[in-house]
């Protein structure tokens, strides 16, 4: 017995071998299933919990870019939203062709992993040569622009095919055929086939890509190249390859995550992926701390719960969610309690 | 070995290499000497190809190197320790020399030469679970040279080994040079401390603003009266 708690207990010191995160995730999947089955949760929080695990998974994503590869990306809610429209795109026309839902949210996750991760391919291109924050003005801008390109589209199908007009909608959609994305109203009418399963599913997957690559040489290499450009031109690497490797890993799940979080409601507006939302999921980073995924996880899922929660103090709630932020940047940066924090457990050590 | 010919460097309108041929034989340690600013680094940065070129050819065994990548320089036997001790700061000793090795392809013999580089600085085997930026600056500076002798490199590039050393390090240090090109390393050595540089080179280069004034073994420009004055302090 003691042999096993030894082995349990090496597993978890290993460095970066992420059985903690998939602890936690899987411990939450868990509970919130026990609690829906015995129908323990209110309606509210069972309607937050697709959406926490997309914010879940896109901030461990930008964790990858900001933390690990250390640029800053100020656009993530754009690939999510391109990630989105994708797959609503995708289910939409796939929905006569391939009936089981399952397999056409596979379809569609993938789809939008791929054109997500393509798109950022080539955003990255002139930016990741260069050396400095100019990710971040580059993402900036792009996730303002993908926000009015994707608020501009009229894409419709019916039985001639598709039919696509740009700022003015000039479809002329028969009645047997609908709209998939309709301006600035964006997706309405999507037959909602993401579940709380499918995102914990993406989230275990989203997690195995990102420690897979920390453990690998790829991703020493994009650790090295944060830490000291020239020093990793001189041993062989590639910078402009492993940062551009990290960037486009960190928007392929961003567009995944999209997708499933875009498939969760009846509609969504191309305005619900804002700048405000790209800060929203750098705070979880940057809270949870940068390169540590544990943490990524347990602030995305408070700091989103956070707000909901708070919504009985109606007006209020924003200036509470400021003030919890503020006191917690000063907690987690203060040296002089961290240190107290750290000599009262010290002393508890020292009495077992 | 290595030869560089007719190297003119450039940093805008001004002109900081102007001009100047050098070459590095099989198994030698060459030095590079002079004053601040005197185009030293330049030299080194455009050898490892971490500065554009203006003119002139640099090659490697008949190889011409001055148009490749930075990033390749490594894989036809170039190994660089840059100025200023650049270690991964947030990687543990061992991760940083595993870096080193991190273009070769024959991983089985990764683990031995690791062995080996512990051998040559044991410092690095006690401290080898450590984050590198936690080393002190000399364990910095051997990690350094350690890491770029994982790549195996025909000729080591030293960039100002002995900067901000104390002088026992410094020697300590340049008795490690010297045992690597004993077993069989070629070393281009740039250095501020004309001295200890000139006392393990087999022959070396001053350089002032950007051209080669002087060149000899190392033994004929410690005992020249230029070198002294210039240099050496009398």
């Amino acid at each position: 017995m003691a042999n096993i708690k030894d082995k349990i207990k090496n597993i978890y010191k290993k460095k970066n071998s992420g059985v903690m995160s998939y602890t936690i995730v899987i411990g939450l999947y868990l509970v919130m299933e026990i609690l829906m089955k015995t129908g323990n949760l209110t309606n509210l929080i069972k309607s937050l919990l697709v959406p926490c695990v997309c914010y879940i998974i896109v901030a461990v994503a930008l964790n990858l870019c900001v933390g690990l590869s250390g640029e800053l990306s100020l656009g993530h809610a754009g690939f999510m939203s391109i990630g989105a429209f994708t797959s609503v795109v995708v289910s939409g026309t796939l929905e006569e062709v391939i009936t089981n839902d399952i397999l056409r949210l596979v379809i569609a996750v993938i789809a939008a992993a791929l054109v997500a991760s393509i798109i950022g391919y080539l955003v990255s291109i002139p930016v990741l040569k260069l050396e400095g924050d100019y990710l971040a003005i580059v993402t900036l801008a792009f996730g303002q622009i993908i926000k009015s390109i994707i608020g501009n589209i009229y894409l419709g199908i019916d039985e001639k095919g598709f039919q696509f007009s740009f700022i003015e909608d000039t479809t002329k959609i028969s009645e047997n055929g609908k709209m998939l994305i309709s301006g600035p109203t964006g997706a309405t009418g999507i037959s909602r086939i993401s579940t709380f399963t499918a995102a914990v599913v993406l989230c275990i997957i989203a997690l195995i890509i990102v420690y897979h690559l920390i453990n690998s040489k790829d991703g020493r290499a994009i650790m090295a190249a944060r830490d000291n450009r020239i020093a990793s031109l001189s041993v062989g690497i590639n910078v402009t390859r492993t940062k551009t490797l990290a960037f486009v890993m960190s928007v392929m799940l961003a567009g995944a995550a999209g997708a499933i979080y875009g498939l969760n409601y009846s509609s969504i507006s191309p305005a619900k992926f804002d700048f405000n939302q790209s800060i929203l999921i750098l705070v979880y980073v940057v809270l949870g701390g940068l390169g540590n995924i544990n943490g990524t996880i347990i602030a995305a899922t408070l700091l989103y719960i956070l707000p909901e929660m708070l919504r009985s103090l109606a007006d209020y709630r924003m200036l509470i969610y400021a003030l919890i932020l503020i006191v917690i940047m000063l907690v987690t940066n203060n040296d002089k309690l961290k240190n107290r924090i750290n000599e009262l457990l010290r002393r508890k050590k020292k009495h077992e | 070995m290595l030869s560089v010919k007719d190297l003119k460097v450039s940093y805008g309108a001004i002109e900081a290499v102007k001009g100047i041929s050098f070459d590095i034989k099989d198994g030698e340690i060459v030095a590079l000497i002079g004053a601040n600013g005197a185009g030293k680094t330049t030299t080194l940065h455009a050898i490892s190809r971490l500065l554009d070129i203006k003119s002139g050819t640099i090659m490697l065994d008949e190889k011409e190197i001055s148009k490749m990548a930075p990033e390749k320089i490594v894989s036809v036997g170039l190994a660089q320790v840059p100025e200023g001790r650049r270690i991964f700061a947030s990687q543990t000793v061992f991760e940083n020399l595993k870096l080193g090795a991190y273009l070769r392809k024959d991983t089985v013999n990764i683990e031995n030469d690791i062995k080996h580089c512990y051998e040559l600085f044991p410092i690095l085997e006690a401290r080898k679970t450590q984050l590198a930026g936690t080393l002190s600056g000399g364990e910095q500076q051997m990690l350094a040279i350690a890491r770029a002798l994982m790549a195996k490199p025909k000729v080591l590039l030293l960039d100002e080994p002995s900067m901000g050393l104390s002088p026992l390090l410094v020697k300590e240090i340049f008795s490690i040079i010297k045992e690597i090109n004993k077993s069989g390393t070629s070393i281009l050595l740039v250095e501020q401390n004309a001295k200890m540089a000139l006392s393990i080179a087999d022959r070396a280069y001053v350089l002032e603003t950007g051209k080669i004034v002087l060149s000899g073994t190392g033994e004929e420009l410690i005992n020249s009266d230029e070198i002294r004055k210039a240099y050496l302090g009398g």
